[in-house]
């Protein structure tokens, strides 16, 4: 079992420049039913894939619009690759076209644009994942955007991460150790992202194929503490958390409002204190992401 | 990306905001002039620099005749500037902002930042001129929100809730929503990470003004902003920090010996803490992105390199979207064109990675390599201590 995507997912990509083919062609090959793509001005016509496997595989039909695609090859899943001046346009576009899961990838959208989207989505009913993350991968059914596909394995872990590599790394763990992954989620960096980790944490909640869960975060914002009380008061699995940004440098201020508005929250340790505090062992290095679920689930 | 105090108060009255006037100047003759200029007998020469707490720094000075004016002002800009908020060497200063001394009634803060939860917000206090961080920690009470819809600006009646928050009455309700809502038009129309006017003032004739402004601008919204450029001052920033910036590799230097190069904000992050509970301390923090190509590794072992402390250094890199075999060829291209002298301990995962492998084993450079971050991260401390090279 996993959430929000599997085998049947069907999957539109917006952006399919060199980049963002090449991303697309790799989740193809992964086996992900990608339907179509959108590349303004280049409606009817399609994109080659090749994934670099010597496989072939069926070109992608394009459309002119997110609306056209959803008529003819009815996507439930956008993948957006869209460079950063556009993103926050494409992700409004497959909102109003009514496309429930947005999983946006690209980075550096300016913050005040991401205001404005991630308000239009929540306004239309729709799921927006990132942006700039490396995207969702189900292992096994259906890998959308950037993440090396082979590190995953199928299995019974949930992985949400505010980090691209990092996420990578605690996967690869997770497998080496013999964990497989229900569902990996990365739910990106940036100031405004389109869920949180208790967003997810309740789908995890919900899932019967998921026993376990890791949850990876950074120094800044409160979005761990939020998902550590919620964790106490309602989820009913193991959960392994990790804070990377122990010895990063207090300085590198935002300036006065920044530190105020967080009242001089979001250090890594006030985080681990939390997380500790409401039931989640936290993995001591983060060398040790993979091998502390084992312990916990063996316990 | 910071500015100056000068060109934040020029943004904001261009949005209507009034700010207390002054004259840019260059030097202790144009100080003078400019005293003579004002017209007050009382004037405020202020050093123009990025950083904050430049009161305490000796870098804001009242005057009170042209002369005195000329002498503080070649004070001030004969050599750097060094406040809390800066590095021991201080920051130099270039321009001096001269203005009338006010007659302070009263002062305000008022704010306005991108919030995780909230998202555009701005923030007021009648505890202004002092460390708003005090205040935000202590007496979180004293600090007003309103959260400002980024399509639709702040409304009317926000800033009059702000307003009579505050403690204004009706004579000056006016300005003071003026003031508030064309803060938050001049935030979201120039794309800021943060503004703020610390302190608003009244004077005792019943004048609100800006007395100081700061700007920080949304580096990823450049490209729609020529004005980011004209206003960009790159004599305030660390100068191997800008170079990083120039490549967007993400650098900060830090105080310990082990230099490292990482793929990804939480991986680097992850490496320095990993670095830490091995013994060791890490030296940078560098995010070399997603395109590791030889150039970029060359580009960021320079950089590393730059830092006289750096006496080993470690590479860690997952590849994703890159492919370790590419890593591999860059490291070792970078390698030989830096002619790396300290001990180098390479950590290589994800597509690829057995090529990658084969690459440094092939190699005849004495690259020693790990397969987990904590071998990695214990061989490089070994290193340092000269242990492993």
């Amino acid at each position: 079992m996993s959430i929000l995507v599997g085998k049947d997912s069907r999957i539109l990509c917006q952006g399919v420049g060199r980049a963002g083919l090449f991303h697309t062609s790799q989740c193809i090959a992964y086996g992900t039913k990608v339907v179509g793509g959108v590349k303004p001005g280049k409606g009817g016509t399609t994109a080659p894939i090749d994934a670099g496997d010597g496989k072939e595989y069926d070109p992608l039909p394009l459309f002119n619009t997110v609306n056209e695609a959803v008529a003819a090859v009815k996507p439930d899943v956008t993948m957006i690759y869209v460079p950063a001046p556009g993103a926050a346009d494409a992700i409004m576009e497959a909102a109003d076209a009514g496309i429930p899961l947005i999983i946006c990838i690209t980075e550096g959208i300016p913050t005040i644009d991401m205001a404005k989207a991630a308000r239009y989505v929540q306004e239309k009913g729709c799921r927006l994942i990132g942006p700039n993350c490396p995207g969702i991968i189900t292992p096994g059914q259906c890998k959308i955007g950037i993440m090396p596909g082979y590190i995953h394995t199928p299995g019974t872990i949930g992985v949400i991460s505010r980090s691209g590599t990092l996420t990578y790394e605690a996967v690869w763990q997770l497998t080496n150790e013999g964990l497989g992954q229900s569902t990996c989620i990365g739910i990106g960096g940036d100031p405004i992202i389109g869920s949180v980790f208790i967003d997810l944490l309740k789908d995890f909640n919900k899932d019967p194929g998921t026993e376990g869960v890791i949850m990876i975060g950074e120094i800044g914002g409160e979005n761990e503490e939020i998902a550590a009380r919620y964790i106490k008061e309602h989820f009913t699995k193991p959960v392994v958390g990790f804070i990377a940004g122990r010895t990063a440098p207090p300085g590198k201020r935002m300036g006065h409002a920044g530190a105020i508005i967080s009242g001089g929250k979001g250090t890594a340790a006030e985080k681990i204190a939390c997380l500790e505090e409401n039931g989640i062992v936290v993995a001591p290095s983060p060398a040790e992401i993979g091998i502390t679920m084992k312990n916990l689930l063996n316990k | 990306m910071n500015i100056h105090e000068y060109q934040a108060k020029e943004i904001l009255a261009k949005f209507n905001v009034p700010v207390q006037q002054g004259v840019v100047v260059n030097n202790g003759d144009e100080a003078a002039g400019a005293y003579e200029t004002l017209g007050s007998e009382l004037a405020v020469v202020k050093a123009q620099v990025h950083a904050g707490g430049r009161g305490k720094g000796g870098g804001v000075k009242l005057v009170r005749s042209a002369q005195e004016a000329k002498e503080v002002a070649e004070t001030i800009l004969s050599k750097p500037l060094v406040t809390p908020q800066t590095t021991a060497e201080g920051v130099p200063v270039h321009k001096l902002l001269v203005c009338p001394g006010a007659d302070i009634e009263k002062e305000y803060y008022v704010g306005m930042v991108v919030d995780r939860a909230l998202g555009p917000v701005i923030m007021a206090s009648t505890e202004g001129g002092i460390e708003i961080e005090e205040v935000a920690k202590n007496t979180p009470e004293k600090i007003l929100k309103e959260p400002v819809d980024p399509g639709l600006g702040l409304q009317a009646f926000q800033a009059r809730r702000l307003a009579f928050g505050l403690g204004f009455g009706k004579d000056q309700l006016g300005v003071v929503c003026q003031i508030m809502q064309g803060l938050a038009k001049a935030f979201l129309e120039t794309d800021c990470a943060l503004m703020e006017i610390n302190p608003l003032i009244t004077t005792k004739t019943g004048e609100v003004l800006a007395l100081d402004a700061k700007i920080g601008f949304d580096d990823n919204a450049s490209f729609r902003h020529p004005m980011y450029a004209e206003l960009h001052d790159s004599t305030q920033e660390n100068e191997t920090e800008l170079k990083a910036a120039e490549l967007h590799l993400s650098y900060v230097k830090l105080d310990g010996n082990i230099g490292c190069m990482v793929n990804g904000a939480g991986l680097a992050m992850a490496t320095m803490d990993i670095i830490k509970q091995a013994g060791g301390e890490p030296a940078n923090f560098l995010d070399v992105g997603g395109g590791v190509s030889e150039k970029r590794v060359t580009e960021a072992f320079k950089i590393i390199l730059s830092d006289p402390n750096v006496e080993a250094v470690l590479v860690n890199i997952f590849g994703g979207i890159v492919q370790c075999d590419v890593v591999a060829q860059g490291v070792i291209e970078a390698v030989k064109a830096v002619q790396l002298s300290v001990p180098l301990v390479v950590r290589l995962e994800g597509t690829n990675v057995e090529k990658g492998r084969q690459i440094f084993a092939d190699s005849d450079l004495p690259i020693i390599t790990a397969t987990g971050m904590l071998e990695a991260a214990n061989k490089v401390v070994e290193a340092a201590k000269g242990g492993a090279s």
